[in-house]
């Protein structure tokens, strides 16, 4: 075991793009981490996007 | 997906799926959905409307590129042998476009029309439709289009795009192989030349197959196709005889292709085969369709079951037979003939006698007189292999006066075998099964005589396959790379598909076609084809039509792509799979969801109202398009339910959102709508959502029905639903509605629950994340954290907090990774214009059709090019496509532009992308201006091209006398200090500093306290019986050892100054004088709540009530055993006037101590008072196991809380119980106030640290949803109970969230601030205060040393309020000075030029 089989990666995988797995890839971006969002549709927003408002102030959810 | 390796180092590997659309080209403009044949239901509005295959999820969705849904190949397609877009044509057909419909089949296939009355279609065996129904009637379509064709009197020829070439290439033969090689060759550019024995071309399509199945003009016609493209056929022209290989080679012929067919018989081997009267069946049908003169008696007998003897048989009878009799070997169901024909000839009253087999002629005057067959007991032996067993015994005689033998056919190799051509064993052509080249290597071999009888799909194949092998010949390429492609197909589900019957074809009744040779089958008119086409069930969603591609005009789209396995390499794992809304489906008996249309689930509903829905927001009742008058809402539809759905958990959201529905369809409806929520408890626990529930209740008039649904019945009159409930009071009740909706919960989907399992990682019994509660968020496989809802069922800001929570947990694990995977931008040094005269470069976008279908393009440039101070203008297809970001590059460092207007589309989207291509090329960002030409122009006036234009003409001028005045602006850069101040030494404080320690930063822990762990010490076992106290120790010990967290005890907070990156705050430590400034980048406010100290009920009193954590503590020392008798009283302190919010925890507090009296004395009755049990969550299952226990909860009202009265022998409490309408009193040895949350210190801290609380004194974050931990002021996080009640695992949570928020701040050395701020002119400012006063973030401030107005742009956001307000205008706000707004007002009035 050399020291590079140990070296860490800077990389995380984030699954899934929902409102979720987007705040988290974009702290971990803006935190210094590459990062690999990985969604199975073709767009990212998971069911969030399919909302009208949000509750409690009844914001679009968009 | 998969993971191997260890937390810092995993390798992950992905399968990616193709898109089938190139995002870097795609500019999503939708020509291709435009002209996508293929609806399908739309997953995004719950299936409640149709989209294309080729889609974009949402109109905002990012990536903004289309996508093409497949579901691999459609079974026709991948059946086909010549593999034609069967689903493709047929699409286009359903959609009236014919033109497009034959074009895509003969993209593959030259014959619509022949093939369409020949095929043996084995398409439509593999049909899915024939699951449902019957197979779709393909072959009868794609006749339709070789009609239609020939109606228009106008046949669609290929165009040929390859460019022309030299080479020649002959085909032997014209029949469907011949022909098919020399179509495909034709459009590759060769010269084909087709020599053609007969006279006429077509081979067995001529001479085999009869006039009545296929009309010669017909025939005639398809191959004049492959004349029109340019090949020369040559009739009468023997191969071996007339030209030979030799000759061809001479004549310059590059390769040729054999496909001469079989048109020699074969024979039976019986003796006096060969006597007058027996005639082979190739020759008679040859004879027949030449017209000669056939000699045929009345009596006539034809050899042989296939499709030949068939066509013979008939042919027979057209010819004048009387009688006509057809003996084959085999039983009538191994006939190899098609059984269409089969009835065909039956109808045509030909005898079938199936089983025997010839065995002698009876002659009579040297001619045939009768025949004798022997009985076949069987033709095939046990492998499968012709070998025919006869029984002698068994014979029978026919008279006749014909035979016609039509048992097989075969080559006629006259003049092939002399020039050398190599011969198979069965006596065909020999080659090679895929190259289809013989030894010979210049020459190819397929159709027939390469591969025996079948049908013309196949010879029209391997047609396509020698025109391949030649191609590849010609140009020295390898033969076989890549062709051993095989083909699968896959089937949609057909469940719940409706029946739709198949439309036959009308044919000649038998009577009509007697005796001649009219074509039987009619085929389809128009609407015929096109019901019978729409009965498609689209197997492969998209139906590779390849509309798209002529449509995309970028070249985005890319059927070829394939999925990918991708390997990544990462240090750490989040997984963010979510939970999807429970389908009630398996419950529909009850509900009658999908049963009847009006009653949808909560997602369905909730797109209803939403304005990109499939009402586009109007609220109407699915069966009937009415506006609703009646809904109502039920709740807990797939939770808290044990015997139904299984899901005995609490989905923890459901209340809250029917009541949003609620609130917004009476928007919706304009207030004349009855809405009511029936509901076991209503648990609006979240921070200030009680205020949302009274709202509803009380002001907005929802209807709140707290009952057991019993069932649904539909009122058969006008759909409408009646709704049969037991009231609170145990009453059955029916009332009926117009609309129903299901509040379904959330649960994890079953693909989830295998990726679980492949990345083993487990799950807790209701298949969410298996976690201890005091590291939540961590999964049981190291390195692999967990968030949202899959972690457990929770709301949107909840879930937020969590994303960021696992975020600086990932991020926690590699901290000493940090910035080694990450790429820094580089941009060049920035130009120096100053000096210079404006130079302004013009880009104007075609945006595909968006804007050149209505704008002229061309004339707009022009005209751009004209404009003062425009040195350069250009047009675009996509202006925003990577290409054209490399050209305005180029063309910026060309002309020495220095100022660049783009005319297309919304700054909003595109703007941010056209500064940083400025940048790249060391033009400052802030020289660029765009004019919207498209969303303000082209897509509004796309019926007035003239106004459309000229309106584009306008807003370029202004854009480009707007551009003249820009100014270069550089935002200021602050440097951050990287330390981090902490307020509040709790549980939620004091994970936050180890988080930030972790992660590689100090921090300042200041407690107001002499003792680390705030609320913590005061609480014993968490409800799942985790120690608290021995966890709070832990962490105490951890921070204090930490040698980057400073732990300042006895604290206090006197000071505070500065802005992000750069705080200063005084602590005075200790009572000290002196106190002690420390210098931070950010603030993480955790500064905790306690309890309320309950005025109501005697506490304080009586000695006999306490408050939860007070019994908490009872129990810890003395235990149950000696109470008899405990009540419980919910909700002291919440929900009322003074606190109208709910604290959240009360309710657990309860069970976990009501089953901690349990556990230790099963014998004390417990007695919980409540309003709304609030077990929200997984939490349900500890109010399940109460119940079970015996704990007794009665529900009282809000305004009839129980009476309290001390008496010696215990407290006695008086409640009216609801079940029996009466009060009843209950003694109690001690009374427990659920005393609600007090938040503890906020004031003083918000007041010196200037943040701002709600009316309850909890801290308010940014927002609510979406940025649930950071608040109003950059730079500061909030986290634990001082932004709202909450469990020890949410606030331990929040704080990993409120530190890996402060990272993103702290990980960067320097923010760079946006470069648009406002700026006073002090020489001229008269210091009147208007912007003070006008400012709506309070930045502005008179600084009373200096007697002059300063404006921080630190803090300034730039939007514009102070520039406008001013009197005597000396604020301008940068990049909108008043001359750069002002000039584009002058040049609009001015009017063009």
């Amino acid at each position: 075991m050399g020291f590079e089989a140990n070296k860490q990666s800077g990389s995380v995988m984030v699954v899934g793009a929902g409102i979720a797995g987007m705040q988290a890839s974009l702290d971990l971006a803006e935190s210094g981490y590459y990062v690999y969002l990985v969604e199975k549709s073709a767009a990212i927003g998971g069911v969030m996007s399919q909302l009208d408002k949000t509750f409690p102030t009844n914001d679009c959810a968009m | 997906m998969g993971i191997d390796g260890e937390p810092g180092n995993f390798t992950a590997r992905i399968h990616q799926a193709p898109r089938y659309v190139d995002m870097t080209k795609c500019t999503s403009c939708g020509e291709c959905a435009k002209v996508c044949p293929v609806s399908r239901p739309n997953e995004y509005n719950e299936l409640l409307d149709f989209r294309k295959a080729i889609f974009k999820q949402y109109p905002q969705a990012i990536p903004g590129a289309f996508g093409i849904t497949k579901r691999g190949t459609a079974p026709c397609k991948a059946t086909c042998p010549a593999h034609v877009s069967i689903q493709g044509f047929v699409a286009l057909m359903g959609d009236g476009r014919y033109d497009e419909a034959l074009k895509l089949f003969k993209e593959d296939h030259p014959f619509p029309g022949i093939c369409g009355r020949v095929c043996h279609h084995p398409c439509e065996g593999e049909c899915t439709r024939a699951q449902v129904d019957q197979p779709l009637a393909v072959r009868e379509l794609h006749r339709f289009l070789g009609d239609y064709e020939r109606e228009k009197g106008q046949y669609y020829i290929p165009k040929i795009e390859a460019e022309k070439r030299s080479e020649k290439v002959a085909v032997i033969g014209s029949g469907p192989a011949g022909v098919t090689a020399a179509y495909e060759l034709l459009k590759q550019g060769y010269q084909v030349t087709i020599f053609e024995k007969q006279d006429e071309p077509g081979g067995m399509m001529r001479y085999g197959i009869p006039a009545y199945r296929l009309p010669r003009d017909i025939l005639a016609d398809e191959i004049k196709v492959v004349q029109d493209m340019g090949a020369d056929i040559k009739c009468g022209v023997t191969f071996g005889r007339d030209i030979t290989l030799d000759s061809l080679k001479q004549d310059g012929y590059s390769a040729v292709f054999l496909a001469i067919g079989l048109h020699n018989g074969r024979k039976l081997g019986v003796d006096n085969e060969d006597i007058k009267g027996v005639v082979q069946g190739v020759d008679f049908l040859r004879d027949a369709a030449m017209g000669k003169k056939v000699e045929l008696g009345r009596e006539v007998v034809v050899i042989g079951g296939g499709n030949v003897a068939i066509d013979v048989a008939q042919t027979a009878k057209r010819l004048g037979a009387e009688n006509v009799t057809l003996i084959c070997l085999e039983r009538r169901e191994e006939m190899p003939a098609w059984e269409y024909e089969i009835v065909e000839a039956i109808e045509d009253e030909i005898k079938i006698v199936n089983s025997f087999g010839p065995r002698s002629f009876h002659l009579e005057q040297g001619r045939v007189a009768g025949i004798e067959f022997r009985s076949c007991k069987r033709v095939f032996d046990e492998n499968g292999r012709f070998n025919p067993q006869f029984d002698d015994n068994v014979c029978e005689s026919f008279h006749c006066d014909t035979v016609i033998v039509a048992i097989g056919q075969s080559a006629d190799l006259d003049g092939i075998r002399e020039q050398g051509i190599a011969i198979s064993r069965p006596g065909g052509l020999e080659a090679d099964s895929v190259t289809l080249q013989t030894p010979i290597d210049w020459v190819f071999a397929g159709g027939d005589a390469f591969y025996g009888p079948k049908s013309v799909v196949d010879a029209v194949a391997c047609g396509k396959e020698a025109a391949i092998s030649i191609h590849r010949y010609i140009n020295g390429m390898d033969l076989r790379e890549g062709r051993d492609k095989t083909w699968e197909f896959v089937r949609p589900d057909i469940e719940g598909e409706a029946i739709k019957e198949r439309l036959m074809v009308e044919c000649l009744a038998p009577q009509v076609r007697c005796g001649n040779f009219l074509e039987v089958s009619k085929g389809y008119d128009e609407e015929q084809a096109r019901q019978e086409a729409i009965r498609c069930l689209s197997c492969g969603v998209c139906s590779e039509c390849y509309q798209c591609v002529e449509a995309c005009l970028a070249k985005a789209i890319d059927h070829s792509q394939v999925a990918e396995e991708k390997e990544l390499s990462v240090g750490s794992v989040v997984l963010a799979t979510g939970a999807k809304p429970y389908d009630p489906t398996p419950l529909s008996e009850i509900y009658l969801y999908k049963k009847n249309p009006n009653v949808l689930t909560s997602l369905e509903f909730e797109r209803m109202l939403s304005s990109g829905g499939p009402t586009m927001g109007h609220l109407v009742r699915p069966s009937d398009h009415q506006e609703p008058k009646k809904v109502a809402w039920l709740q807990c539809i797939g939770s808290r339910d044990n015997n139904k759905c299984g899901h005995t958990y609490c989905s923890s959201v459901c209340c809250m959102y029917a009541i949003k529905d609620a609130m917004i369809a009476k928007e919706h409806a304009g207030g004349d709508l009855d809405a009511a929520i029936f509901y076991m408890d209503i648990r609006s626990f979240g921070k200030d959502y009680e205020e949302y529930y009274d709202r509803a209740r009380n002001r907005e008039g929802i209807r709140f029905v707290k009952a057991r649904i019993h069932s649904v019945i539909e009122n058969p009159e006008n759909r409408n639903l009646i709704l049969r409930f037991a009231d609170e009071n145990g009453q059955i009740l029916d009332e009926e509605f117009d609309m129903l909706v299901l509040s379904v919960g959330l649960e994890v989907p079953a693909a989830t629950l295998e990726l679980a399992d492949r990345l083993g990682v487990h799950l807790n019994k209701h298949n969410f994340i298996d976690s201890h509660p005091f590291s939540p968020l961590t999964t049981t496989r190291p390195g692999i954290f967990a968030c949202g809802t899959f972690q457990g069922p929770k709301d949107i800001p909840s879930s937020v907090t969590e994303a960021s929570a696992a975020a600086g947990l990932a991020g926690c694990q590699i901290a000493a990774a940090r910035d080694t995977d990450t790429k820094v931008r580089e941009i060049p040094e920035e130009i120096d214009i100053s000096g210079q005269n404006p130079r302004v470069g013009v880009f104007v976008c075609n945006c595909g059709t968006n804007i050149a279908g209505v704008v002229d393009v061309p004339g707009l440039q022009e005209y751009a090019a004209t404009l003062p101070g425009v040195v350069f203008t250009d047009n675009n297809l996509f202006t925003c496509s990577q290409d054209t970001q490399a050209k305005i590059k180029d063309k910026i460092i060309e002309h020495g532009l220095n100022r660049v207007v783009v005319a297309s589309c919304s700054p909003k989207t595109h703007a941010p992308m056209f500064m940083e291509t400025l940048e790249a090329c060391g033009l400052n960002r802030y020289l660029f201006e765009m004019a919207n030409i498209r969303n303000q122009d082209s897509w509004v006036h796309a019926y007035n091209h003239e106004l459309a234009t000229e309106k584009a003409r306008d807003l370029v001028r202004m854009a480009v006398s707007r551009a003249v005045r820009l100014k270069p602006l550089h935002g200021k850069v602050i440097p951050v200090n990287k330390r981090a101040l902490v307020v509040g030494g709790g549980v939620a404080g004091m994970n936050a500093a180890l988080d930030l320690a972790r992660q590689g930063f100090e921090s300042t822990l200041v407690e107001k306290q002499a003792q680390l762990g705030g609320m913590g010490r005061k609480l014993h076992h968490t409800i799942e019986g985790a120690d608290i106290r021995a966890y709070v120790d832990k962490l105490a010990a951890q921070v204090t050892l930490d040698e980057k967290i400073t732990v300042l005890n006895d604290a206090e907070i006197v000071g505070f100054e500065g802005f992000q990156g750069n705080f200063k705050t005084a602590v005075r430590v200790g009572g000290q004088e002196q106190p002690q400034e420390i210098q931070h980048g950010v603030i993480i406010v955790a500064t905790g709540a306690g309890e309320y100290t309950p005025k109501e009920y005697l506490y304080g009193e009586d000695d006999r009530v306490l408050t939860q954590i007070q019994l908490g503590d009872r129990l810890g020392e003395k235990g149950a055993a000696a109470l008899d008798s405990v009540v419980m009283i919910q909700c002291v302190g919440s929900r009322n006037d003074e606190r109208p919010n709910c604290s959240r925890i009360c309710c657990q507090s309860a069970v976990k101590n009501a089953l901690a009296i349990k556990k230790n004395s099963p014998d004390t009755q417990v007695f919980i008072l409540y309003r709304d049990m609030r077990m929200y969550g997984l939490l349900e299952d500890y109010y399940t196991e109460a119940r079970k226990q015996g704990v007794i909860f009665v529900r009282y009202q809000k305004d009839n809380p129980p009476a309290v009265k001390a008496a010696d022998d215990g407290i006695l409490v008086t409640v009216r119980d609801h079940v029996l309408q009466r009060d009843i009193e209950i003694r109690a040895d001690i009374l427990a106030l659920s005393a609600g949350v007090l938040p503890s210190g906020s004031e003083e801290v918000g007041r010196k640290l200037k943040l701002n609380t709600n009316a309850e004194g909890y801290f308010l974050e940014a927002h609510v949803k979406l940025r649930p931990v950071d608040m109003g002021s950059d730079g500061v996080f909030l986290c634990g109970t001082a932004h709202g009640p909450k469990l020890i695992s949410e606030a331990i949570v929040q704080a990993n969230a409120a530190a890996a928020r402060a990272v993103t701040f702290l990980s960067k050395d320097r923010i760079k601030l946006s470069a648009i701020k406002a700026e006073v002119d002090p020489d001229h400012c008269v210091k009147c205060l208007t912007c003070v006063r006008s400012c709506p973030f309070e930045v502005p401030r008179f600084n009373v040393e200096q007697g002059e107005i300063q404006i921080d742009p630190a803090l300034c956001q730039g939007c514009g309020v102070c520039a406008c307000v001013c009197p005597r205008q000396t604020i301008k706000l940068n990049n909108y000075e008043d001359d750069q707004i002002t000039c584009e007002i002058e040049t609009l009035l001015a009017g063009g030029m």
